[in-house]
């Protein structure tokens, strides 16, 4: 890594942010599916994830809240931003739709997640190191859970292929916004080529597995990153800080 | 105060009677198990102000017992006329089931909980690996299969005994 990089304490904060809103919103997303997956282990399965991924966007907010100072907190930050301020992927807001969409995405953020994760552990700052070496134990198990599910429902019925194929083609304009970069990211000096490659094999090879084509796409939604929304987040937010919102610093 | 508490003492017989005072602390999702069992409770430091540091660590990000576990530290080192402690969360080294104590691991197994096995394929994204043989915690068996990879802690995979018959959890690799 760069020794010499010269990343801004407001850049730093901004890419916190962006990892953490990524991995609160695809939590929360996840957490809808509580009761409501296909059976009970998948349920539980499901719902792990969910708190795995809370648990990091915590360790992440924490940090933000630290550099940031003025009393933030992490649920000042998870429960009194609005829209334009989080700056999580398209991808992880849009709605769960069916189990092939939701899994498909699973793997996407949690591929992406992971070998971000493994350049992050030798982030010359230790803290994101830290969150890093801490949470990629965690999303090796999420890749290898949504991976076996991709494979699975593509090489299954005919029924299955034709939802996974469904899902494929919702997506293919949301993926490539994970590596158009930000301004604050770039600032933080990742190897992005080497992430996406490694990415885009990992994708190919299980996507071929499972039967279907992986069409890298030319085009991709944008803005999340910078507070650009799809109409799914306002609704997201509503639900997840109502209690905030209308109890302002309730405790329990 | 804690003053004469700690001034009566060395540093390392503080660091000691402090260790003794919050290692009993029950895991509070599998009770059977202590922190210290755990590996949660990784370090009590003692400055050469005499001040008393207590490091743990949680076994996941998303853990929900970290803060009870810290809430039952501090209620803990009070009872025993601490009264001046600092409880730090730290994240590095990241916490392995490679640190569970040989009497954890028994303790967990007359629980009905399968031990977690040495670490290997915690990293790997590669699908489909098997994981090594996981025995039953009940008839010892190896003639095992794993049903979910997530249980009802984000520490335990679900697996089902074909000998016996018996589902079981099995506390992973981590």
């Amino acid at each position: 890594m760069a020794s010499t990089t010269t990343v801004s304490k407001e850049e730093k904060i901004n890419y916190l942010l962006y990892i953490a809103d990524t991995a609160l919103i695809l939590s929360h997303r996840n957490s809808e599916w509580c009761g409501h997956a296909p059976v009970l282990e998948q349920d539980i399965a499901l719902t792990n994830i969910a708190l795995d991924l809370l648990g990091q966007a915590r360790n992440f907010y924490q940090y933000a809240a630290e550099l940031i100072g003025n009393n933030a907190t992490e649920d000042s930050l998870a429960y009194l931003r609005l829209e334009h301020e989080y700056k999580n992927l398209l991808l992880a807001e849009q709605p769960n739709e069916d189990w092939a969409y939701t899994v498909l995405r699973q793997f996407y953020i949690s591929t992406f997640l992971f070998y971000l994760y493994q350049q992050l552990q030798q982030n010359e700052d230790e803290q994101i190191a830290a969150i890093a070496a801490k949470s990629i134990k965690e999303v090796a198990y999420h890749v290898r859970w949504s991976g076996e599910w991709v494979i699975r429902l593509g090489d299954g019925t005919e029924e299955s292929n034709k939802r996974m194929q469904q899902a494929l083609d919702f997506f293919k304009d949301y993926t490539g916004e994970i590596y158009i970069a930000a301004s604050y990211e770039q600032a933080m000096q990742i190897d992005m080529a080497t992430i996406q490659k490694k990415w885009e094999e990992k994708i190919t090879a299980v996507l071929n597995e499972a039967t279907l084509t992986f069409s890298t796409n030319n085009f991709s939604h944008t803005g999340g990153k910078t507070g650009k929304h799809t109409e799914h987040l306002g609704y997201i937010l509503t639900e997840m800080q109502y209690l905030q919102r209308t109890y302002p610093n309730a405790n329990w | 105060m804690q003053e004469t508490k700690n001034n009566n003492a060395s540093a390392e017989e503080l660091k000691k009677e402090v260790w003794n005072v919050v290692k009993n602390i029950p895991d509070p999702e599998i009770p059977v198990i202590t922190i210290e069992d755990l590996g949660i409770l990784r370090e009590v430091i003692i400055n050469d102000k005499n001040e008393i540091e207590i490091i743990i660590t949680p076994t996941y990000s998303g853990c929900p017992a970290m803060d009870l576990i810290g809430w039952s530290i501090k209620t803990e080192l009070e009872k025993n006329g601490f009264k001046d402690f600092k409880i730090t969360n730290v994240l590095s080294p990241a916490w392995t089931t490679d640190w569970m104590t040989e009497t954890g691991k028994q303790k967990l197994k007359a629980y009905g909980i399968a031990p977690p096995n040495k670490k290997q394929i915690v990293c790997d994204p590669e699908l489909f690996q098997q994981d090594e043989a996981v025995p039953c915690p009940h008839c010892d068996s190896y003639n095992t299969k794993l049903v979910s990879r997530f249980g009802s802690t984000p520490c335990k995979a679900l697996y089902h005994c074909n000998n016996c018959n018996e589902p079981f959890d099995y506390f992973k690799c981590h």
